[in-house]
């Protein structure tokens, strides 16, 4: 199906990249359909609302950058969302790129996925170490030279 | 909003299962017991606060893929 896209304008999706949020986003509660889709620029994907044009997110996969993460989500935090195994889901991080000021990626509301049932949400890790404002850039740099 | 007087070591009773108490009590700091079923999330409000602030942000970052890089890592597709 045709889809509007913040980023590209008018896009071709296929069906398994629609994802659907019970939930919404925190603060966009009222917008639950969405589109997955690559950024021109990978590894990035563009989580894109069909509701709303202009409600479209930056998202990486954690992985990518640290792949160290833990953040304590259990399987019960992912009932909503019909994930019967961790392994389900896609577990990604808003990134938010300033104008100016480093490009960063939000550790504690991780967004997971589940590729099985195409639904996500955003979770809230109750890990202290994790916080909105993760420098991408830096925390690459230092894992590259420990 | 319903407004209830307690003090340290009384409780409250949130619909049947939630089992809020006044665990202690020193200065401007009040100490809360929280007893829930695993499946109610319980979060400090700011850490709320800050999840909506950093979507909003991102949101409002999110127009243009200029800046977006990764060393190593970003292949540039273009259109």
């Amino acid at each position: 199906m045709e889809i509007q896209t913040k980023a590209y304008g008018p896009l071709e999706i296929e069906d398994r990249q629609q994802i659907f949020f019970p939930n919404g986003i925190l603060g966009f509660e009222e917008h639950r359909r969405y589109a997955l889709f690559d950024a021109h620029k990978k590894p990035f994907f563009w989580l894109q609302s069909l509701d709303e044009t202009r409600v479209a997110f930056i998202l990486l996969k954690v992985s990518v950058f640290r792949d160290d993460y833990e953040p304590g989500i259990t399987l019960n935090d992912l009932k909503e969302i019909g994930a019967e195994s961790l392994d389900d889901c896609l577990v990604f991080a808003i990134v938010t790129v300033p104008d100016s000021g480093p490009m960063t990626a939000n550790l504690q509301g991780p967004v997971f996925i589940n590729r099985k049932t195409l639904q996500g949400k955003q979770c809230i890790s109750p890990r202290d170490e994790y916080r909105t404002r993760h420098d991408i850039l830096l925390e690459m740099a230092q894992r590259r030279t420990e | 909003m319903l407004i209830l007087t307690r003090k340290k070591d009384e409780k409250v009773i949130i619909a049947d299962n939630i089992e809020l108490s006044i665990v202690d009590i020193k200065g401007e700091y009040v100490k809360l017991g929280i007893k829930a079923p695993s499946d109610v999330k319980v979060y400090r409000y700011e850490v709320f606060q800050e999840i909506l602030k950093a979507n909003q942000a991102a949101l409002a970052s999110s127009a243009s893929e200029l800046n977006l890089s990764l060393p190593g890592l970003t292949e540039d597709e273009g259109k």
